[in-house]
């Protein structure tokens, strides 16, 4: 009896582990578990033994039908898996084929500067404007005490239309603009398009320009030295060094360029900084006290500061890009290179 | 301005070396553009004398000359038309190095020894005259270095004034502006006057003395021009940028370059009568003394005689007037023009000229007495002749007032931003030649000085001229360095507007790459894109494909789309936001941002695309973008910013596809366009695909929808499908408008899925599969409500545009 059900156990064993789906497999459960099947007939057998072997061997098929139950439903949970993973292995893609898209476009890279410079400046209360590119002379040179006839004039290559009005030649106006509108204190500042007659390697006739105004009580040059400073440092992401040197613009006094250490050598001379270790990069001073005045505002109780650079100019520094002329050719291997 | 440093040394040598001095001047805001050595690098050349000169035995054009070189007597072949005996020349020996590393050996000129080379202006980098050798002058020490002897370890410094500092256009400022950095005294040339030996004048009358208030005349006769100016002359204005013209003039420069003193010198011969400063009067014309005949203008100041205009004054001579190589008498002019007189009139004639340059910028007026008597001193040196008296016409009430200006301690302070201290302040004003008048103490503005400018500072004007004085001595560099700290309001943030960097990013995530084109065009261009709209034209283009402003965006932007295709990009896809210009008459608005412009600026936002849809791929279509893919930018664009109230329709437009073209409306109003280019448009522009584009106010698009919750059903909503065939002319819009007439606030979504034409469909009819969303806020539609809705749809679309379901 025993050797028996030895033998059935290993051939229920050997069934479950052969049979290759659930069908062959509930054939085999039928086979020994079923009403005819050997281990229920062994059960049905037992009636001929003696009433002291009864119990010992009925718990031994006993013992022997949980077996085979838990070898059927491991194989069943076998089957159930590599089926999965044959279903899903037919669904499988190149995982390297591109995906489907549109393409992603970009800004200009001086619009970028320009919101660069924008967001760092917000950070300190700056407001932005803006304002009409073709202006009136008052408010491109009047207003900022550069009177008809004034040398200063030959510095900005006009682009005129003949009945008084002409293209701005710089940002300035919008801060007339401002000072007209505003009362002090005042912090802004002012991106856009400017125009001068002037075209080669290193000038186009249009450009973008932004410059900044603050004009409150008790502002000083070392306020102006503290923005200026901060705002290069924080524009180029490294303690470049700065330095001011006297400089002359008609609505400013003191005035100053800033140069600041080349970004590209830091400071060892380069290409960039024509050998020199510096970058001229903006214009700046205390605004005139005549062109608060023309403006309307108080020039002894208030005091003011502006300074100027060009959008173009940083770009090309901060992209390390070689060539002005790109700018306004829009190529797109050039324009994307900035998205 | 161009300086050598070796004559500015001899005014002032402060104890710095080349370097720091020329750092210095850039420091003091006198920025140097450029240095340049005077000669080329040579050495082994030094002063020799020729003794003799025979004629080469075998070549005509050669000369054997015994050069005595301070060492012995050396045989020469030397090919100048000016070698002579007794020439004190250049003189390279065997051994010595020339500009370009050209090493001189002993050699044969044809057949015969020379043992060295007579040198050339030129061949030594001295500038570019090669006609004949150097001719030293006797003084020259035979045997000496030549470099030494010329004094050529020098350099030739540019430096860029800006238009603030004409006090510096000359050595005298330059020096006088080194040694205040330098605190170092500044030895001023000793000018003695010149007594008159003859007692001629030539009578002056000052007409327009708020132009010219001082005119100092003077009359030498009997001079010589037909010599040339002495070596030293010539090369002190060489090493200063200027040529050697003829004796008189190059004084006349030389003192202009050495003091900043403009002068004229006229032949007297041709002089009538007398001289009157006045302004023109129309109709009067001038040949000037470069050929030129000009016609002059009621604003020009003028120096006259009897016969008419003889030089526009401050700006340049005239022809009849001036100096010819037989003139005998010359009378000399040294005037004080105001700059209001001579700025703009250069630019008017279009006439830059070193003297008019100085005159716009300011000319000392206290230096004309001295001026002339240097010229005169020198003249008579180098071309002889014998002097007259100095006459002097002058209106006092008229010349520049010095100014008397008031500095405040406190208010110093103030714009500075640190305490400066006082005696800081004193200091910087008695280096600077700031005659102090008063120094008080007064409890509100701490110690106040009151000073009066120099002649040569007519730039200080008030106090924040004097601010920027002090602090330019005290160093820009050394002013700490702050944050400003104010009373700062928060920023009004509209609910209503969008940042236009915000829509920039938008399309860049739609694909769309930004550009910036010119906002002036090619008028040709524009009229192509823009036919019979006026647009505004500069006056002063740089070229004619630049001369108008752009009336609308398409011009650049074309531009730049024919640049990329004609460079093999295929696919461009472009947008541009910047402002367009219309003349005032064209619109019925006037200009925006409240200035006082006739121009009407507008902000518009471009795009343009062509090429292929969507960019090529194993598992995306090659379909060319068509009028639903710039359409779906639109919309995209509206839905981005919240705006609902968007409808088309379709226009007619010069430039436009005519069966491709629709105008956008927002809230009823024409706010832009968008479609294809005409055909025939685009064959003129030669590009070889179609050009998509869209044109939109910017304003509009900025605009912000308003935002409120609005309660949503919590029920189920079904979907109905409907195919509909109606007539080819009916409108996907006329549909939807009666649908949702029909259906009011039941239906939540509608959208066309499919539009057919062909099969089974009349050639003029077209079949539109619609989809209806249908939802009820309080409750679950049942059967019968849904077949009751669709039948309300069939019988109004049947009626309404005459459909009926497939
Ligand atoms: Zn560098």
């Amino acid at each position: 009896m025993s050797t028996e059900l030895e033998r059935i156990l290993d051939d229920a064993q050997a069934a479950v582990s052969a049979a290759e789906d659930e069908r062959a497999l509930d054939a085999v459960r039928v086979h020994y578990l079923g009403k005819k099947g050997q281990l229920t007939a062994l059960l049905k057998n037992l009636g001929k033994l003696s009433p002291e072997e009864r119990p010992q061997a009925g718990a031994a098929i006993n013992a022997a039908k949980e077996h085979v139950q838990g070898w059927l439903a491991s194989r069943k949970t076998a089957l159930a898996a590599g089926q999965l993973e044959a279903a899903l292995s037919a669904d499988r893609v190149d995982v390297t084929l591109p995906g489907r898209r549109q393409t992603v476009g970009g800004l200009y890279p001086v619009t970028s500067v320009l919101l660069r410079i924008e967001a760092i400046f917000a950070g300190a209360g700056y407001d932005v404007v803006t304002g009409p590119e073709i202006e009136d002379d008052y408010h491109n040179f009047e207003a900022l005490n550069i009177p008809a006839h004034h040398p200063a004039r030959a510095m900005h290559d006009t682009f005129y239309f003949g009945d008084g009005t002409l293209l701005r030649t710089h940002t300035s106006p919008s801060q007339v603009h401002v000072m007209e509108q505003q009362a002090p204190p005042i912090r802004v500042i002012c991106p856009g398009r400017v125009y001068r007659r002037d075209s080669d390697l290193t000038h186009s006739p249009m450009f973008q320009q932004v410059e900044g105004l603050v004009v409150d009580k008790g502002v000083s040059f070392a306020d102006l030295k503290g923005t200026v400073i901060e705002f290069l440092q924080t524009f180029f992401e490294r303690d470049l060094e700065v330095r001011f040197r006297p400089s002359y613009f008609p609505f400013t006094e003191p005035s100053a360029e800033v140069d600041v250490q080349c970004v590209h050598c830091l400071g060892n001379g380069c290409r960039v900084c024509s050998q020199t270790g510096w970058l001229e990069v903006m214009g700046c001073g205390l605004v005139h006290p005549r062109v608060l005045e023309m403006s309307g505002i108080d020039s002894e109780g208030y005091s003011g500061f502006a300074f100027g650079m060009g959008g173009d100019r940083l770009a090309m520094l901060l992209y390390e890009v070689d060539d002005l002329r790109l700018f306004y050719e829009n190529d797109l291997r050039f324009l994307r290179q900035f998205n | 301005m161009k300086f050598s440093e070796t004559w500015l040394r001899e005014w002032v040598d402060p104890p710095v070396h080349r370097d720091e001095l020329l750092e210095q001047l850039t420091m003091a805001g006198l920025e140097v553009d450029g240095v340049v050595p005077v000669s080329g690098a040579f050495s082994g050349v030094v002063v020799a004398r020729v003794a003799s000169v025979e004629s080469h035995p075998d070549a005509d054009k050669l000369a054997v000359c015994q050069v005595e070189d301070g060492e012995g007597s050396v045989q020469v072949v030397c090919g100048a038309p000016n070698v002579r005996a007794g020439l004190v020349t250049a003189f390279a020996r065997v051994g010595a190095m020339l500009p370009g590393d050209f090493k001189i050996k002993k050699a044969k000129l044809r057949g015969v020894e020379s043992r060295g080379m007579l040198c050339s202006a030129a061949e030594l980098g001295l500038g570019d005259d090669h006609d004949g050798i150097l001719e030293l002058g006797e003084g020259a020490a035979v045997g000496a270095d030549l470099r030494e002897t010329l004094k050529l370890d020098d350099v030739s410094v540019d430096v860029d004034l800006t238009p603030n500092r004409g006090d510096c256009l000359s050595l005298r400022g330059l020096a006088r502006e080194v040694g205040v950095l330098n605190n170092s005294a500044v030895s001023y040339p000793e000018i003695a006057p010149v007594t008159a030996v003859v007692e001629d004048v030539f009578p002056v009358t000052l007409e327009a003395p708020e132009g010219c208030p001082r005119y100092l005349g003077r009359v030498i006769r009997g001079i010589d021009t037909n010599g040339d100016s002495p070596a030293w002359l010539k090369e002190r204005l060489r090493r200063c940028g200027l040529r050697s013209i003829d004796p008189v003039v190059d004084v006349t420069n030389y003192v202009m370059l050495e003091l900043g003193q403009p002068m004229h010198a006229f032949d007297l011969r041709q002089l009538q009568q007398g001289i009157v400063v006045r302004m023109a009067t129309s109709g009067e014309k001038l040949t000037l003394l470069d050929g030129k005949e000009v016609a002059l203008d009621e604003d020009t100041l003028l120096i006259t005689d009897a016969g008419g205009p003889v030089a526009i004054a401050g700006v340049m001579g005239g022809e009849r007037s001036g100096v010819q190589p037989d003139t005998v008498d010359v009378f000399l002019e040294c005037a004080f023009f105001a700059p209001l007189a001579v700025s703009g009139t250069a630019r008017r004639y279009g006439l830059h000229t070193d003297a008019s340059h100085r005159y716009e910028r300011g000319v000392d007026s206290a230096l004309q007495h001295q001026a002339m008597e240097r010229a005169t001193r020198l003249l008579l040196d180098i071309v002889g002749g014998e002097a007259g008296p100095v006459t002097e016409t002058v209106d006092p009430e008229k010349l520049p007032v010095r100014a008397t200006v008031r500095l405040r301690e406190n208010r110093l302070n103030q714009l500075v931003g640190a305490p400066m201290s006082t005696s800081d302040v004193d200091e910087a004003l008695k280096r600077l030649d700031f005659r102090l008048l008063d120094r008080d103490v007064t409890e509100r503005d701490g110690v106040c000085w009151t000073i009066e400018a120099p002649s040569h500072r007519f730039d200080i004007e008030r106090e924040a001229d004097l601010v920027e004085e002090v602090v330019r001595i005290y160093g820009y560099n050394r002013v700490p360095a702050r944050r400003p700290v104010t009373d700062l309001a928060l920023r009004a943030v509209p609910l209503g507007q969008s940042a236009e960097a915000d829509l920039k990013h938008f399309l860049a995530s739609q694909g769309l790459q930004e550009a910036v084109t010119y906002s002036f065009v090619d008028p040709k261009l524009q009229d192509l894109l823009d036919p019979g709209t006026r647009s505004v034209a500069l006056a002063n283009p740089m070229s004619s494909e630049q001369s108008v402003m752009r009336t609308n965006m398409l011009a650049g932007l074309v531009g730049a789309l024919q640049l990329n295709m004609s460079r093999q990009q295929e696919r461009v896809r472009l947008f541009e936001v910047g402002l367009c210009f219309q003349p005032a008459a064209d619109t019925d608005s006037v200009g925006e941002a409240g200035d006082r412009s006739v121009v009407r600026q507008q902000p518009l936002l471009a795009i343009v695309l062509s090429g292929a849809s969507v960019p090529e791929g194993w598992n995306q279509g090659r379909d060319d973008v068509d009028f639903f893919d710039i359409k779906g930018l639109m919309d995209q664009v509206f839905d981005w910013a919240g705006l609902v109230d968007v409808s088309y329709v379709s226009r007619r437009d010069d430039v436009m596809h005519p069966g491709q073209a629709a105008t956008v409306l927002l809230a009823g109003r024409p706010v832009g366009r968008l479609g294809r280019l005409h055909p025939e448009v685009e064959t003129r522009l030669d590009v070889p695909r179609p050009i998509y584009f869209l044109e939109v106010e910017a304003g509009a698009v900025l605009r912000r929808g308003t935002r409120k919750y609005q309660a949503f059903s919590r029920y189920p909503s079904v979907r109905r499908d409907l195919a509909l065939v109606v007539d080819e002319q009916v409108t996907a819009a006329e549909i939807e408008r009666v649908v949702r007439e029909t259906l009011g606030s039941v239906l939540t979504d509608f959208r066309v899925f499919d539009v057919y034409h062909g099969k089974g469909i009349d050639s003029n009819e077209k079949s539109l599969a619609v989809g209806l969303t249908l939802q009820d806020p309080s409750a679950t539609l049942n059967e019968d409500q849904i077949a009751g809705y669709t039948e309300d749809v069939l019988a109004a679309l049947q009626r309404g545009v005459n459909a009926r379901l497939r």
